[in-house]
This record gives structure tokens, C-alpha cells and sequence, in this order.
């Protein structure tokens, strides 16, 4: 492997870091918001 | 996707481009739209976040179903032109990524769906996941020419898992939406097979002109036109809909069927040279953006 592969590799995988830590971010923020939903749901019967 | 190149011994350490890449996001804009219209149309009430999970789960399924596609479709899209570019068949991510990324993403979007709306709606999205890889790709689509006519139904249930989401059950409207976009597949695809034949025989897929050649191709398109023209005007006959569908569904359907009879007559056999074909193809589109629309704005106007 070249240093210039290397140096590829490197910042796809920090780009592909970046991304996946929006994603969890997002999706615990998601599931937070369906828990509000939900107890929101059940306390309205 | 990617601008930078690496030299063919360097393990493939694929962007993130090439995943979202992975999921067709083009042909899921109308999976989500046409899911979206059934959940408005839905009666009853669901909470916003709710729907958004819901519309979100649909995507992920789609793109999960699109991802374990091009997993096994890899040798295929390689010989065709207008697939070659994608991210298996240009070496730009190995295949077992590929497959992780998939089952991942099916797993996740039919249990993130059965959690937070109901579990009819996730065991809908599953069957439809199941469908198109198992029923469409594996079975259907290298081995007969009526593959696109029977694998259609998996692109049919959008609508169906949006209004379960909502109502927890299935009644006639999103049924005869299902019949709608699964009478509409045949003519929509057949457009795009004419005039992408050279490719598809290149690959050894044996769509309608390949397999039947192009005359019979062009008969059966109008004969599946005139099908799903009465799948159109059922929700209006059955008054599941109201006045808004009912003319746009009575303009639209009346204008896709001169696209498709000029389709019907003619003999042109250059792919180049085809504008009708390709235009009836980007008709079909909006067509089906047009009706699923105006089944909303019947819900959400005239009620």
C-alpha cells in the first residue's frame, strides 16, 4: 500500500466515522422523540 | 462517485457515498411519495413523529431491498451501460459489505417500524423487502420475461404499509392503490426495456424485447395501459375517492394512454431514435406522483 492509498483510506474512513456519529445522533434523538410519542399516546386513553 | 483512485491491490475501503449510492435514492423518492400519500389518506390520527418513523422505515426498506439487489445483481450490472457505474460493479466496495449493509438495513426498518406504529405495517414491509429480493431479483428477473409483471408488486405495497402504520389494518383504498402501481409497472418498465434493450441482452436478462422481441413488447404495454387505466378509475367508481382524484385520474390515465398507443404504433427499432418510448417512460412517473397526489388533496380538501 502506497502512502498516497493510505492517505485514501484514511479519510474515507474518517468521513464514514463522521457520518455513522450523525446518524446515532440523529437516531437517539429519533427514539427519544418516539418515546415522547408513545407515552404521550397512552396517558390520552 | 469518488474522485480519488487507488491502486488494485489496496483493500476496498468504500465512501459512504457509495452505500447511500447503494440504496437507488432516485427510485426511492417515489416509494416514499406514494407511501406518504397512503399514510395521509389513511383515516384516523397518528402522531407526526410517528408518521415521519414510519415514512423513514419505508425508505430504509426500500433502500435495504435496492442494496441486496445490486449484492446479487453485481456480475449483471457490470455489462450494462446504464449500470456499470454502480458502486459492486466499478470495484468501489466489495460485495460482502454489500450484503452486511442490506440484511442490516432490513433488519433494522422492519423492527424500528414494528416498535413504533404497529407490527402489520413491519410485517408488510418485510413480506415487500422479501418480495422484491427473493421473488423479484433471485427467481423472477433471470428467468422469464413476466418477471417485472409479477416482482411489480413489491414496489405496490408503499402505500399499503402507510396506511397500516396509521390504521393498524388494510381496506379497499390501499388496495386498489396496490392494484394501481401494480398494473402501472408493466408499461412503465417495458418503455424503459425498449429502448434499453441492447443492455438488457447484453446481460442475458430476458425482458419483454429481448425475449418476445419489440412488437409484442409494444402490444403488451397498450393491453397492461388499458388494465391499469381501470385500476385508475376504480377508486372513483368505488367512490373511495372523490372528485379531485377522479379528474386528474380521468386526465392523466386519458393522457397516458395516447403516449402509450403512439408507443403501440410505431416500429422504430433504434434505440437512439425512440423519444416516444423514453417519453412515455418519464411520463409514467409523474403520472403516478399525479394521481397519489391528488388522492391527498381528496382526503385533505374535500374532506
Amino acid at each position: 500500500m502506497t502512502p498516497e492509498d493510505e492517505q485514501i483510506i484514511r479519510a474515507r474512513q474518517k468521513s464514514r466515522s463522521l457520518i455513522t456519529g450523525l446518524i446515532l445522533g440523529f437516531l437517539a434523538i429519533l427514539f427519544f422523540a418516539i418515546t415522547l410519542a408513545k407515552i404521550g399516546a397512552s396517558h390520552s386513553i | 462517485m469518488t474522485t480519488a483512485t487507488m491502486t488494485s491491490s489496496t483493500p476496498i475501503t468504500a465512501h459512504w457515498r457509495d452505500f447511500l449510492a447503494l440504496t437507488k435514492p432516485r427510485v426511492m423518492t417515489l416509494v416514499v411519495f406514494i407511501g406518504l400519500c397512503g399514510l395521509l389518506a389513511a383515516p384516523g390520527h397518528i402522531h407526526p413523529v410517528l408518521a415521519f418513523t414510519a415514512i423513514l422505515c419505508i425508505a430504509l426498506g426500500a433502500g435495504a431491498a435496492a442494496s441486496l439487489n445490486q449484492w446479487y445483481e453485481a456480475d449483471i450490472d457490470a455489462k450494462m451501460k446504464r449500470t456499470a457505474n454502480r458502486p459492486l460493479p466499478a470495484g468501489r466496495m466489495d460485495r460482502v459489505s454489500a450484503l452486511h449493509f442490506g440484511v442490516g438495513l432490513s433488519f433494522f426498518s422492519v423492527i424500528l417500524m414494528g416498535m413504533a406504529t404497529n407490527w402489520l405495517a413491519a410485517a408488510i414491509l418485510a413480506v415487500s423487502i422479501l418480495f422484491y429480493v427473493f421473488v423479484y431479483t433471485i427467481w423472477l428477473k433471470p428467468r422469464t420475461a413476466q418477471n417485472i409483471v409479477i416482482g411489480g408488486a413489491a414496489g405496490a405495497f408503499p402505500p399499503v404499509i402507510g396506511w397500516a402504520a396509521v390504521t393498524g389494518d388494510v381496506a379497499a383504498l390501499p388496495v386498489a392503490l396496490f392494484m394501481l402501481v401494480f398494473f402501472w409497472t408493466p408499461p412503465h418498465f417495458w418503455a424503459l426495456a425498449l429502448f434499453a434493450k441492447p443492455d438488457y441482452a447484453a446481460a442475458g436478462i430476458p425482458m419483454l424485447p429481448v425475449v418476445s422481441g419489440e412488437v409484442a413488447t409494444r402490444r403488451q404495454i397498450w393491453l397492461y395501459t388499458a388494465i391499469m387505466a381501470v385500476a385508475a378509475m376504480a377508486p372513483v367508481l368505488l367512490s373511495l375517492t372523490g372528485l379531485i382524484y377522479g379528474t386528474v385520474a380521468l386526465l392523466g390515465t386519458t393522457l397516458f394512454a395516447f403516449f402509450a398507443f403512439q408507443v403501440y404504433c410505431r416500429r422504430e427499432t433504434d434505440p437512439t431514435r425512440m423519444a416516444p418510448e423514453r417519453r412515455l417512460f418519464k411520463y409514467s412517473i409523474l403520472y403516478l406522483f399525479l394521481l397519489f397526489g391528488a388522492v391527498v388533496a381528496d382526503r385533505w380538501i374535500l374532506a
